[in-house]
């Protein structure tokens, strides 16, 4: 099988940061080249999952863009990131359920543990990692061509699961209704998702991760286009979920950050400086009596 | 503070302003470059359009004088062609040109969506930019360079393979051949030289390219966030292309076929070099003999006298309309798909 043996020799583990400078031990444009006819993954564990990342580091290509961040994403708990923009949020978000690599430049160094497994680790698999860990873009992307129904049970059919009708219309309501979508659908289940206002658009996609159960559910900015009431519905949601999954959600919106979230981390680069954690902990201590000044002046609106 | 009723909510309407709800006429102010640009434009449209009838109508008008002789009907389904005898007709030929274009399209659309993705979704950096400029390269390959592979090189060597497969699928009338006995040790393959396959097959390397960079360019353009939504569902890079690639790129797939339908249909040089041409109708692919119209146009050209130079210009038309309406169905498909009318993301 040397279509197995090109990936995981493209995987080189990824060796612990060095105290001094880390430099990039994971080739991810090696790391992009899934193989085309890998399997897809049936057979995950399901339950909210404690995620942690250690010392992830970032490039596009030679530019480092996070340097040594580690965070713990605690199970059932919604952790949101807050910071200025361009301080690597996205970035970071995206490593954690192997998104990075898609970007042929990119390349990145660390451990990103799922229940203590690195899903780097070259015995996991790419499609299983982002399977457990869903991911909600800041652009709203349903698949055009396909109806509501199908929108939302997309992943079951891109991971091999096989479901009778029974089970679809089951999975396709409870999906819809944990995204506070099916109220507004109910009847046109079967019209091109296409059609949708943009926060519906943004809540199929939201109802859409949560069909293949994820473990971990990713948030990038997802209200960020949205109007009040979608953006409300979003919240919901994430009140809704918690408990079940565990949530990370980046937002530029500090009340927002401090409605949805348990735990909170600020991120923050210099001028053309990788990013990193300023602060992190209890969003009520962040948001009230902050440790550093500079989280102090970004949550009161300082600057940012 | 009053109370708000749905009457309140109805702004007053003075009737001596009414005048002042009518649609306004809207007018641009154009410069001189505006007029410029939108002349040469506009000349460049009806001078494309200008010619493309021209043609036709000289093609009708010449080849009036052939059909009003022997009669539309007679023309359509007689299979010889001796004008001067008036015994002449498309049927054959006609056949002929539809049956190569089919065995070129079969080959070429499967290999052109392959080419095509794997330029797109498998190959990375240098190797994606060879494999694209090598493909715009081969549709640069003239035709007769082609037809001189084909007739010295392809088919010495496909032979064999025809053989094969009319040793196995013969049973099928298709892939029939007559006059050869499987059973002879012998290797004899004239039989199956110079055949209606082995055109398709030359004209099916001619048409891939065409094909494949029009499919090419659609894929491309298929937004990275709904790829990235495939992946971050779990998605295997062959589910991604099927949820989002193929249905995106379903204009340029349709198109691009067509347009190397259009071109298979008028191919000439080539499918000359290579055919023994017949005028009978035949279902037999892979056996010695084929023909198609615009082949036999060049045949025959050089022997013909006026009435026969009409027969051949009403074949021509028949090709002219034929090309011009796959070509203009493509054309439709492409600019109608989501690939064309909508390039975000
Ligand atoms: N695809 C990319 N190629 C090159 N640089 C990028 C790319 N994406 C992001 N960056 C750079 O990485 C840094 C972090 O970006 P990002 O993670 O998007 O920040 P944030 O989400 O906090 O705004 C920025 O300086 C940005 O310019
Ligand atoms: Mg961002």
């Amino acid at each position: 099988m040397n279509i197995k043996a090109r990936r995981s020799a493209a995987l080189v583990p990824a060796t612990p940061a060095p105290a001094t400078e880390a430099l990039p031990a994971v080739d991810a444009a090696g790391l992009g080249q899934l193989a085309v006819f890998d399997e897809p993954t049936t057979d995950v564990p399901s339950g909210a999952a404690r995620l942690r990342a250690e010392n992830i580091s970032a490039w596009f290509g030679d530019r480092k863009v996070l340097d040594r961040v580690s965070l713990t994403m605690e199970p059932g708990k919604v952790t949101a990131l807050i910071g200025p923009s361009g301080c690597g949020k996205s970035t970071f978000l995206r490593i954690l359920n192997r998104m990075h690599e898609m970007v042929p430049s990119a390349s990145l160094a660390g451990q990103v543990r799922l229940d203590g497994t690195d899903i780097y680790d070259p015995s996991q698999r790419v499609t299983a990692a982002r399977r457990q860990i869903g991911m909600v873009f800041q652009k709203a992307n349903p698949f055009p061509a396909m109806s509501i129904y199908e929108n939302t049970i997309a992943g079951l059919k891109l991971a091999g699961i096989k479901a009778d009708r029974v089970e679809k219309d089951f999975l396709v309501e409870d999906s819809l209704r944990k995204a506070s979508l099916w109220e507004e659908v109910k009847d046109r289940l079967h019209q091109p998702g296409g059609g949708l206002s943009g926060g519906q658009q943004q809540r199929l996609c939201i109802a859409r991760s949560l069909a293949v159960s994820p473990r971990v559910l990713l948030m990038d900015e997802p209200c960020s286009a949205l109007d009040p009431t979608s953006t409300r519905r979003v919240e919901e949601t994430i009140h809704s979920l918690r408990g079940q999954i565990t949530i990370v959600i980046v937002t530029h919106n500090m009340q927002q950050a401090a409605r949805v979230s348990d735990e909170c981390a600020f991120f923050l680069a210099a001028h053309n400086q990788p990013g990193g954690i300023v602060e992190h902990g209890d969003t009520e201590a962040m948001f009230g009596a902050p440790r550093d000044s500079r989280t102090s002046d970004y949550v009161n609106g300082r600057f940012g | 503070m009053s109370t708000i009723t749905p009457e309140t909510l109805i702004p007053e309407r003075p009737e001596a302003e009414a005048d002042l709800a009518k649609p306004r006429t809207l007018r641009n102010s154009y410069t001189g470059r505006d007029h410029a640009f939108r002349a040469i434009t506009f000349t460049g449209g009806i001078i494309v359009l200008v010619v493309m009838l021209l043609v036709g109508a000289f093609l009708a008008s010449n080849g009036v004088q052939a059909i009003n002789e022997v009669g539309l009907w007679k023309f359509l389904t007689t299979a010889n062609w001796a004008p001067e005898s008036n015994d002449f007709g498309i049927a054959a030929v006609l056949l002929g040109t539809v049956q190569i274009a089919a065995v070129a399209l079969l080959v070429a659309m499967p290999l052109a969506l392959g080419t095509s993705l794997f330029i797109t979704e498998v190959a990375g950096g240098w190797l994606k930019k060879v494999l694209t400029s090598m493909v715009d390269l081969l549709a640069a390959v003239p035709s007769v360079v082609f037809g001189l592979w084909g007739a010295y090189m392809l088919q010495p060597n496909i032979v064999d393979f025809s053989k094969w497969i009319s040793v196995w699928f013969g049973w099928i009338p298709l892939f029939q051949v007559d006059g050869v006995d499987p059973a002879s040790p012998l290797r004899d393959t004239v039989p199956f030289t110079a055949s209606t396959f082995i055109a398709g097959l030359v004209v099916a390397m001619m048409i891939v390219p065409i094909q494949t960079s029009i499919m090419t360019e659609s894929f491309r353009r298929a937004p990275v966030g709904e790829r990235e939504g495939a992946f971050a569902l779990g998605a295997t890079r062959w589910g991604m292309i099927r949820t989002v690639v193929l249905p995106f790129g379903k204009g340029g797939i349709i198109g691009g076929t067509m347009l190397g339908l259009g071109r298979a249909l008028g191919e000439t040089i080539a499918i000359y070099l290579i055919i023994s041409p017949v005028f009978e109708i035949k279902f037999h692919i892979l056996e010695k003999g084929a023909n198609s119209i615009a082949a036999m146009i060049a045949l025959k050209y050089s022997e013909s006298n006026e009435f026969a130079m009409s027969a051949l210009m009403a074949a021509g038309f028949s090709l002219f309309l034929m090309t011009m309406v796959v070509n203009f169905t493509a054309s439709a498909i492409i600019a109608k798909s989501r690939s064309g009318a909508d390039s975000e993301g």
